[in-house]
């Protein structure tokens, strides 16, 4: 009776267990927690890393960038410069592809790269000097300048926002001020368009035509070799705890960012291992605003340098001394142009010194407006730092609560900080954004022309920035890098506070990961 | 009764009118600019600005009010800024989960909640009435985040009945629909049970002290059937106004709900549209929710003739 009673059971089951059981053994499907919601799904309209990752399944690129920031070819098989460095022609691998099948040409590349070149800061720096793109054979390409430049590799590589990614013709001639509506790449993986709901999931398949190269996969450059059939982004689940209970029960197989409250949970979980994504990992900012006062005096900017220590930063916010370090550059340590030279004021400074360069400056107790974000956990202990490093030192700080999207709202006014302006903010940027002096936003020196929030006006900082770019050769390219670091802590640009590396959390039966700083899901394997 | 309903949906009209008006000049008065968000992190004041343009803000407020209101009389509540969809199809996304989600929560707090009460009425200041308050008031007291983290740490990890996150689309099978949903509406569910139980047991007690229940006694009626088709029965009008309520509340309770268990329903889609000042999709999502207020309102008052025939409109 029993018995019977159990396979009357199991027979009433069977219709819903079955296709389930029947689809997890059909296919292997590797399911991710991204670190935020996708939505947008042009990653050059946009730099949000979520529009970046997005972009890495699905297109393919040019060169990458190793773990060693070496610029290694990727759908280039080969290229040649002139002895003038003024032409550039590249030739691409055979084989190549899109998602529809038709051949990637020339033409496509041509037509991404000029639209990249719109929207990309270093892609903008890049087209001052492209006098014109063109296409000699069916397989390459190449691009004439109108004087020599030494960062066109570094350019057209670069492994963070914006990324060249290739698209097809048709899709990369969408005005570059338009999001794109076509979604296909020659990446290693294809996107489900009708499977796509932003704030649920992100589906891509593997793309099984796509050719990976022979090298190994390092940083963005090497063999992208897919062994999975599925990846799923599940971008509902945003609640910290509930993506630790996900992952504890293997309702999840990655959380791309677990909360650093979270990790040492996570390290007790028999079957969750933590995963170092990169080695170098992301930096700490604070930005002044140059405009109003008192920031608009340099003397001010250097006592709040001198008061911002980074270890109290990096052990409020991160807490965990196997993921921070401290590092006085402005490119990011362990990168190539990452060193200490210039940093004096603020690696070697200590309250009382600011003190005194706050008192030597003529402050004259203007409230420091400092916009703290209370919803964006990766920061949010940073400004309260902040604050009381200022107010030791001899500032008055206006700490300011708000949502991070209306503190990314507010940063863009210019208006003086008691017309709804700001003095001060503090973010975090990955190392690949920031690394090289073209990159990074904070060193822009050209004011309220077309500078980044905060709009530091420097001619000296410029003139050397044209110079690194023009600069060939590599040791006069850090030479100059130093320059730049040494003026921008002159003149206090902003203040780098530290880095830490984001860790990663995955189940024990995925396996394959390698360096590298963006959130990247090609080689991985689960068994 | 039909010019009722019919006055009362015409009545719904300068109700929308106003959340309307006062949603849009609200969320253009707060804080935050859409194109910053949007154009990301590293971008520029430059770009930014190219975006604004192109999402029409840089318009006056007047004239997007005028562009905005012309689309809604047709229909249309314009396109996402964030998600570069059409309002109408990203709601048609989350109503599914939301709608599953309320209807097994208000089903699960009127099938316990409604015997409780009357059980602890008809059980007045014993153990079961004092427990059920007791309930109640741990009830209202728990966050619903709390208790949705104890039971997953329970029924989840601990005995591995249920899944600790997600949704299943109907589609997927009816099972695995209804078992992502046990712990939210089970957790959602506590607050309404208490509430319920409550109001029920209250209304209850009043009407066992009328003659018309010593009268049913007196006739010899199974004490079931006398509290059941006498009392619970005239005091049924309170109990559906605080379901009725309850359904109203729900749209904004689920918000938590479907945080902590990822799924992705009208509540998170609120959440993701006012932290990305999605204005357009923020303006279709408040109305949705103004017209379900009104709607559940009027089948409220509609209610009232079933339960109580002396009441007409």
């Amino acid at each position: 009776m029993r018995t019977a009673f159990a396979a009357l059971v199991a027979a009433a089951l069977l219709p819903v267990l079955a296709p389930q059981a029947a689809a997890q053994g059909a296919a292997k499907v590797l399911r991710v927690v991204p670190h935020s919601n996708l939505a947008i799904l042009d990653p050059i309209w946009t730099t949000a890393y979520m529009s970046r990752n997005h972009g890495y399944m699905i297109y393919d690129t040019l060169f990458g960038t190793d773990e060693k920031a070496q610029i290694r070819p990727q759908m280039v098989e080969s290229w040649t410069e002139s002895p003038d460095k003024r032409l550039w022609t590249f030739k691409l691998r055979p084989g190549l592809a899109f998602h529809d099948g038709k051949p990637v040409t020339p033409e496509d590349v041509i037509a991404s790269l000029q639209r990249w070149g719109k929207r990309d800061a270093m892609g903008v720096a890049l087209f001052s000097f492209v006098e014109r793109m063109d296409s000699p054979a069916p397989d390459t390409f190449r691009i004439f300048l109108r004087e020599a430049c030494g960062f066109l590799l570094e350019a057209i590589g670069k492994p963070s926002s914006s990324v060249p990614f290739i698209m097809p013709k048709r899709v990369a001639d969408t005005d570059a001020f338009k999001q794109i509506e076509e979604h296909i790449g020659s990446g290693p993986y294809v996107f489900k368009r009708d499977e796509f709901k932003p704030g649920d999931k992100a589906v891509y398949l593997k793309n099984t035509k796509y050719v990976p190269r022979k090298e190994p996969p390092s940083g963005s450059a090497g063999g992208k070799h897919v062994y999975v059939d599925r990846v799923e982004w599940n971008l509902a689940l945003r609640d910290a705890q509930s993506q630790v209970n996900a992952l504890a029960k293997g309702e999840v197989d990655i959380l791309e960012a677990p909360a650093f409250e979270s990790v040492e949970a996570l390290k007790k979980l028999p079957e969750v291992q933590i995963v170092m994504s990169g080695p170098t990992g992301l930096q700490y900012m604070a930005r002044f605003n140059h405009l109003h006062k008192p920031f608009d005096n340099p003397k001010v900017r250097q006592a709040a340098l001198a008061a911002f220590s980074q270890l109290p930063f990096l052990q409020a916010q991160v807490g965990l001394k196997e993921y921070y370090r401290v590092c006085p550059s402005m490119f990011t340590c362990n990168t190539p142009y990452g060193s200490a030279v210039g940093s004096e004021i603020q690696s070697k400074s200590n309250i009382r010194k600011a003190q005194e360069l706050l008192k030597a400056s003529g402050y004259d107790g203007t409230p420091v407006v400092l916009m703290k974000p209370t919803d964006l956990a990766a920061i949010q202990k940073l400004p309260d730092v902040a604050a009381q490093l200022m107010r030791q030192a001899g500032f008055k700080v206006d700490l300011q609560a708000m949502d991070w999207q209306t503190l990314v709202g507010r940063r863009a006014k210019k208006d003086a900080p008691d017309k709804g302006g700001w003095n001060m903010f503090l973010t975090a940027w990955q190392s690949h954004d920031i690394w090289n002096p073209i990159a990074n936003a904070a060193l822009d020196g050209k004011g309220e022309k077309s500078g980044w929030f905060g709009w530091a006006k420097d001619d000296r900082l410029e003139e050397l920035r044209a110079q690194f770019m023009r600069a060939t050769d590599d040791a006069k390219k850090k030479k100059l890098a130093e320059a730049i670091q040494t003026r921008a802590f002159e003149i206090a640009t902003h203040a780098p506070l530290g880095e830490y590396v984001q860790p990663v959390a995955a189940r024990k039966n995925i396996s394959g990961f390698f360096v590298t700083n963006s959130n990247i899901y090609w080689n991985l394997k689960k068994n | 009764m039909y010019a009722f309903i019919a006055r009362r949906l015409l009545a719904t009209l300068p109700v929308l009118l106003i959340v309307a008006v006062l949603v849009f000049l609200m969320l253009r008065l707060t804080p935050g600019d859409p194109a910053a968000i949007l154009a990301g992190d590293a971008a520029n004041p430059e770009q930014i600005a190219q975006i604004r343009e192109s999402l029409g803000l840089n318009e006056s407020i007047v004239a997007q009010f005028g562009i905005w209101a012309g689309h809604l009389l047709t229909g249309d509540l314009g396109e996402s800024f964030y998600f570069k969809m059409k309002v109408v199809e990203l709601i048609g996304q989350r109503l599914e989960p939301t709608l599953a989600l309320a209807t097994l929560t208000i089903l699960i707090a009127v099938l316990v909640a409604v015997p409780l009460g009357v059980i602890a009425a008809w059980r007045f200041g014993g153990w079961f009435d004092r427990c059920l308050m007791g309930f109640s008031v741990l009830g209202f007291s728990i966050p619903v985040f709390v208790l949705a983290y104890v039971l997953i740490w329970l029924v989840s990890l601990k005995l591995g009945w249920l899944p600790v996150q997600g949704y299943q689309r109907l589609e997927g099978g009816f099972w695995p629909f209804l078992r992502h949903l046990i712990l939210p509406a089970i957790t959602l569910s506590v607050i309404y049970i208490a509430l319920i139980a409550r109001v029920t047991r209250a209304s209850v007690l009043e009407a066992l002290g009328e003659d018309y229940i010593r009268t049913a006694r007196a006739k010899g009626l199974p004490e079931w059937k006398v509290l059941v088709k006498h009392a619970l029965a005239n005091a049924a009008v309170p109990v559906a106004t605080v379901i009725g309520i309850g359904i109203a509340l729900l749209i904004g309770g689920v918000v938590v709900t479907e945080s902590v268990y990822a799924i992705p329903g009208l509540g998170r889609l609120t959440v993701d549209a006012v932290l990305a000042r999605d204005f357009p999709t923020i303006q279709g999502v408040i109305l949705l929710f103004s017209f379900v207020y009104v709607f559940v309102n009027l089948l409220v008052d509609l209610s009232y003739v079933f339960f109580d025939p002396r009441i007409r409109y």
